[in-house]
């Protein structure tokens, strides 16, 4: 076990330095020269330059590799163009709408998703699977902003339910936190419901079909064993590698579901970074990101090794 | 409830019910009277089982023999209550211990199962839950149909593992089924089926995924169990063999119809239908065919202390060292069949494998014809690759699903620069060589069945006009009749190119029937190696001799019906 | 054995022939109801796309300022650039410049499909070329991989929101952006394929009849990836078409001017509560193009990949 922890956390270092080369490259070879952008249009030749050398953009493209990787290694970000603030105080102050959004979603999405996952696959072929499927195309379809709109629409305009915008601190009490994330945490949940009932549906469809169904059943076990301690025990891993995966999505979500509903969290920061074009802040929120990833990854493979007692490393 | 008389069986079935004779002691525990079961419309036949009548009594074997497709599968489900939906009963009953269970409601049906009616089936890999420990499996049973505390559920488990003769039941208990073999699961299930003592025991090709040495305990213990516990038992195999070692009767499916239904030495020494005779016939048996070999016909093929070693080289793991095949030396005279017999990873498969050059050997050589080719760069292979060919296991898969049969037939040819219009003239002589017919050439493989596959698959092994043919468990996929028709067919092409053939197969009495020479792999080791005169009559080795003790039906003389 | 006995074993062996009856998989795809749907339904929108300037459109760019905020089915003028005056009826009304909310959802018709399309090929196009490398040179398998899954790592959409703003927004930049977050997952699926095909037993007689490597990939290996690719492919388009259309709603994509719909989004978006139609028609039409490719997915992945079907 411990081994396998050790090997696992050992094999995420060369996907990190990868991340880390591509995002540092991604922005670096691009066309355009990143101080003459940042100084402005009305700047002169002098000023660039001036940029050019205070930010080291002037050393060659390794030797500025090696300076941030270094900084990044020691928790080092670097600054933010904009803000003028390091980018690692800016992403720890956005971290909680963000960390809440995300967190509501994937508890109403797994909530929602599993149960109903199961249940279609029991009734394959049924109304009821046919509709969620239905559903679940749709839910895939729907861009988030537009369902964002409709919600807003139905249950903050015309119904009056709940705030149509902004963010209450957890810490200034738990209920006006939740009226304000409810929505944009429904909003977000749709599309990670369609695509967790979808692989639920089918790997307890597929578990079905094996043999050891058929066994159960022939014990006269009671349906709802069959389908839950047989069933869908052995669908777990690919359950849960699903909503690992998935969270790459919920990040692309957050990013368009913040901006819709006025919540000041990392997705903001983002799109607000990229309209000012802030180097830095780009960088360090997609680092960020992408580290957050690959940990849950991390996790979601540990979690195999209990999911399913064939798997040893 | 209708009499048995009126089943109309009578006339199929001269002798089952009605004759003195036959009655076996016991009341029937099992009795199914004109079962019905339909087919999804559109299908080759309308139904699946078609007024089938038999019964099963107290303390009694009944095999139900069929080949594939004959519906003896869908009797055991539709006894169970397991149909699925698509396959609706239409008539008839079953009457478990005269409740018909093919009208119980579900909650009935449950209650039936595993207290009354127990099934165990042909897959111990994936018939048991792999991610419950097997104590907890054996537990729901009791958990559900008992009000027993949890102390005497176990004890009661423990007495059962230690029933079915499972080493350890503590370690049992804890264990999950991957960490166990073949035969352990399939004990498991047993153990499972029977620990609350059911009337009748439904065994669904029980064996059939088994090693021979381990069918052969497996056949044991049920029996075993069955005559101390006075179970009626319903056996369903295709293996006349397995049918001659435990049935008491037998009855014989055709297309979901009973065709015979008698005692065991009734069907099998004097069937009366056509058809069983037919598959009796097709039984190959178990002594070798006494074809004098030529012993001066030329070596085509020999290995020198081949030798195939796999490394499984982890991640700070250790390095472990598989040796799949050690030190193995053959050789095969032209016309001439050397048959490898083994059980699964004794190595056979990785030896053929060896020598087709599909896996580079770890050592050791291999002639063809005195030209060394175990070292041999691929490119430097190509021009002797078409002395080799190989026929393999899986009819399904052996044919690119993409390509039209003649495609197939013609690739070999065509790679070695023969005109596309005389590998056409080739292709068609070959399909006619094989009885099928030319029209073939222009269809897909998912147009054939399994024996016309596999019979495609050796046209398009003989298309390099081959010195070596290797069959690779070639009908090992197939049923007993078309096994029979397959097996002629090697035979023909044997003679008629004066082939030398590696026949590799688990299946004793096939190779019995085919080899002039045998070799016995165990554990990658050849452990015995001779004329099949000699290793048939008078093995020497230990294993050998385990091997043919193991072997089903070995005391009944098939194919002389 | 004697003669008569062939006679019997042929006549009387049960072997199935109805396989004889199974339709190819082409057929199976014509009957398919999804696909059906999904197929007229696109053919629909490239139809709009294609004869835009013939649907009562006027140049998307024009604008009025008399002509402002107008609702759904009112008339106003607008102003050609020629300077004409004309009446024009705002069938979807008139966003905050006085422009024509129809014409302007009606050409993004053709910057949608588009982009879908391309960045569908592209993405097939190197993950092909990655996964048959990756699949077939192992000495390149171990570090193409470990490239992969850094882009994997890193969500879709921030890659191409970073590479747009690096870049700057122009229809080929979104359509490259967009793609090569896909990559990865077309190149694990085409090593994955690879990887399992060359055990095939058929692909291993081809070994042993001689067959050379390169006829094995091209005869052999590539055909049987052509059904899961054509499934990955429509998925990708229908994925494009999301991500661009939420790029240029943040800002962050195709230029304002360009009439897109989630540039026509992204402008009526701060006068939604009082004119939603300037944010509800172009969703509807980018939610029903993307419907209609993902039920023609479906549809495909049901009838042509029938394993993949089961696993999700």
């Amino acid at each position: 076990m411990y081994t396998f922890l050790a090997r696992r956390l050992l094999a995420t270092i060369p996907v990190l330095l990868v991340v880390a080369v591509l995002v540092f490259l991604m922005l670096r070879l691009t066309p355009g020269d990143p101080a003459a952008i940042l100084a402005g249009d009305a700047a002169n030749t002098e000023q660039i330059a001036q940029i050019r050398t205070g930010l080291g953009l002037d050393r060659p493209i390794i030797v500025q590799f090696g300076i941030w990787a270094g900084n990044l290694l020691s928790g080092d970000l670097g600054e933010s163009f904009y803000y003028k603030q390091k980018v690692t105080t800016l992403i720890a102050h956005r971290l909680e709408p963000t960390v809440s959004l995300a967190a509501l979603t994937i508890l109403i999405a797994v909530a929602v998703s599993v149960p109903l996952g199961v249940l279609a696959a029991w009734r394959f072929g049924s109304l009821f699977d046919r509709m969620l499927m239905g559903f679940s195309v749709i839910g895939f379809s729907v861009p988030v902003f537009v369902l964002a709109y409709i919600l807003i629409w139905l249950i903050s305009l015309k119904l009056g339910w709940l705030p149509v915008q902004g963010y209450q601190r957890l810490a200034d009490g738990f209920g006006p936190w939740l009226r304000h994330l409810l929505l944009p945490s429904i909003t977000l949940s749709v599309i990670y419901i369609a695509l967790i009932a979808r692989v639920t549906r089918a790997s307890v469809l597929e578990s079905l079909g094996e043999d050891y169904i058929r066994t159960a059943r022939a014990k006269g076990l009671p349906e709802l064993r069959v389908l839950v301690r047989h069933a869908l025990a052995n669908a777990a891993v690919p359950i849960v590698t699903v909503i690992g995966i998935g969270i790459a999505l919920l990040i692309g979500g957050v990013v368009v579901t913040e901006s819709v509903y006025a919540i000041p969290g990392l997705g903001r920061l983002t799109v607000d970074a990229v309209l000012a074009r802030d180097f830095p802040t780009i960088q360090g929120v997609i680092l960020f990101f992408s580290f957050v990833y690959v940990g849950i990854n991390l996790l979601v493979d540990l979690s195999y090794v209990f999911l399913d007692p064939r798997i040893r490393y | 409830m209708h009499s048995a008389a009126q089943t109309g069986e009578v006339t199929l079935t001269p002798g089952s019910e009605g004759d003195v004779t036959l009655t076996p002691p016991g009341s029937a525990v099992l009795e199914v009277r004109e079962l019905t079961i339909a087919l999804p419309a559109g299908g080759e036949r309308a139904t699946a089982v078609s007024k089938v009548s038999f019964s099963v009594h107290r303390g009694e074997i009944l095999c139900l023999v069929g080949e594939s497709g004959s519906g003896k599968s869908v009797i055991a489900q539709g006894i169970m209550g397991l149909l699925p939906p698509a396959l609706p009963v239409t008539g008839g009953a079953a009457l478990l211990e005269g409740e018909d269970t093919t009208r119980a409601s579900p909650e009935r049906l449950r209650q039936l199962r595993a207290a009354r009616m127990s099934m165990i089936f042909q897959e111990p890999m994936t018939a048991l839950n792999p991610v419950m420990r097997c104590g907890e499996q054996l537990d729901e049973v009791l958990v559900h149909h008992t009000s027993l505390s949890e102390p005497e559920r176990r004890a009661k488990i423990i007495a059962t593992l230690q029933e079915v003769l499972l080493p350890d039941p503590a370690r049992m208990f804890a264990a999950y089924p991957h960490q166990l073999s073949g035969g352990q699961r399939q004990r498991i299930m047993i153990a499972m089926a029977l620990v609350l003592d059911p009337a009748l025991l439904i065994a669904d090709e029980p064996t059939t995924a088994l090693d021979v040495t381990t069918q052969a305990q497996i056949l044991k213990l049920i029996a075993d169990l069955q005559a101390r516990h006075g179970t009626g038992v319903l056996f369903i195999t295709h293996d006349f063999g397995v049918v001659a070692e435990i049935a008491q009767r037998v009855a014989v499916l055709r297309l979901g119809e009973l065709v015979e239904l008698g005692a065991k030495d009734e069907v099998l020494k004097r069937p009366r239908h056509r058809y069983t005779k037919m598959l009796i016939n097709a039984v190959p048996r178990l002594e070798p065919h006494g074809r004098a070999a030529d012993t001066d016909a030329p070596v085509v093929l020999e290995t020198r202390d081949l030798d195939k070693t796999y490394v499984d080289r982890a991640w700070f793991g250790k390095r472990r060292n598989v040796a799949a095949a050690k030190r193995v030396n053959l050789s095969v005279r032209r016309g001439q069949t050397l048959g490898i017999v083994g059980e699964s990873g004794s190595g056979k498969s990785t030896v053929a494998r060896c020598i087709v050059r599909l896996i580079d050997p770890s050592g050791g050589e291999i002639h063809l014809h005195g030209e060394e080719i175990a070292r041999r760069s691929h490119g430097d292979l190509r021009p002797l690759r078409r002395r080799v060919q190989i026929v393999f296991q899986d009819p399904y898969r052996s044919l690119n699903p993409r390509r039209t049969v003649g495609e197939a037939i013609m690739e070999g040819p065509l790679n070695y620069g023969v005109p596309r219009a005389e590998a056409l003239e080739r292709a068609r002589r070959l399909l006619a060589l094989v009885r099928m017919d030319a029209g073939a050439l222009e269809r897909y493989p998912h147009q054939f069945s399994g024996g016309q596959r596999q019979r495609i698959c050796i046209a398009r092994a003989l298309a390099l006009e081959p010195e070596l043919l290797i069959a690779d468990e070639a009908v090992s996929a197939l049923d007993v009749s078309v096994q029979a028709q397959v097996l002629r067919l090697l035979e023909e092409i044997r003679t008629e190119f004066d082939l030398a053939m590696l026949f590799i197969t688990h299946d004793l009495r096939v190779a019995a029937q085919v080899c002039d020479h045998v070799a016995v792999m165990h554990q990658g080791v050849v452990v015995e190696y001779g004329a099949a005169e000699q290793i048939f009559l008078q093995p020497k080795h230990e294993y050998t001799r385990a091997l043919f003790a193991a072997a089903p039906g070995r005391d009944f003389a098939f194919g002389r019906a | 054995m004697t003669a008569p006995e062939t006679e019997s074993f042929e006549s009387l062996s049960v072997e199935s022939a109805a396989v004889l009856r199974q339709e190819s998989a082409w057929q199976r795809v014509r009957r398919n109801g999804a696909v059906r749907f999904g197929a007229v339904a696109l053919a629909l929108l490239i139809g709009i796309a294609a004869a835009a300037p013939w649907l009562g459109t006027v140049d998307p760019s024009l604008f009025d300022a008399g002509s402002r905020d107008l609702l759904p089915g009112k008339t106003g003028d607008i102003t050609t650039l020629e300077g004409e005056i004309i009446r024009h009826t705002f069938f979807m009304g008139s966003d905050s410049y006085g422009r024509d909310i129809y014409s302007r959802v009606v050409f993004g018709t053709r910057v949608s499909l588009a982009v879908g399309v391309c960045a569908a090929l592209v993405a097939l196009a190197f993950g092909i070329v990655f996964g048959l490398s990756a699949g077939y040179l192992r000495w390149l398998d171990g570090v193409l991989m470990r490239i992969m899954d850094g882009i994997m790592a890193i969500p879709a959409i921030l890659i191409a929101i970073a590479l747009i703003a690096a870049w700057r927004g122009s229809l080929v930049t979104v359509i490259v952006a967009i793609a090569i977050p896909e990559i990865p997952r077309v190149s694990r699926l085409v090593r994955a394929l690879v990887l399992t095909i060359r055990e095939e037993p058929y692909v291993e007689a081809a070994i042993a009849l001689g067959t050379p490597p390169w006829k094995i990939m091209l005869a052999h290996i590539l055909p049987n990836t052509v059904a899961p690719l054509v499934v990955q492919g429509t998925f990708i388009c229908a994925s494009a078409i999301l991500v661009e259309a939420i790029l240029s709603f943040l800002g962050v994509g195709l230029p304002p001017d360009i009439p897109t719909w989630g540039n026509i989004m992204a402008e009526g978006r701060v006068q939604f509560v009082e004119y939603p139609h300037n944010v509800f028609f172009p969703g509807i039409f980018l939610a029903v193009t993307v419907l209609a490719v993902n039920i023609l997915g479906d549809g495909l992945r049901d009838t042509l990949d029938p394993k993949m079907a089961k696993r999700v």
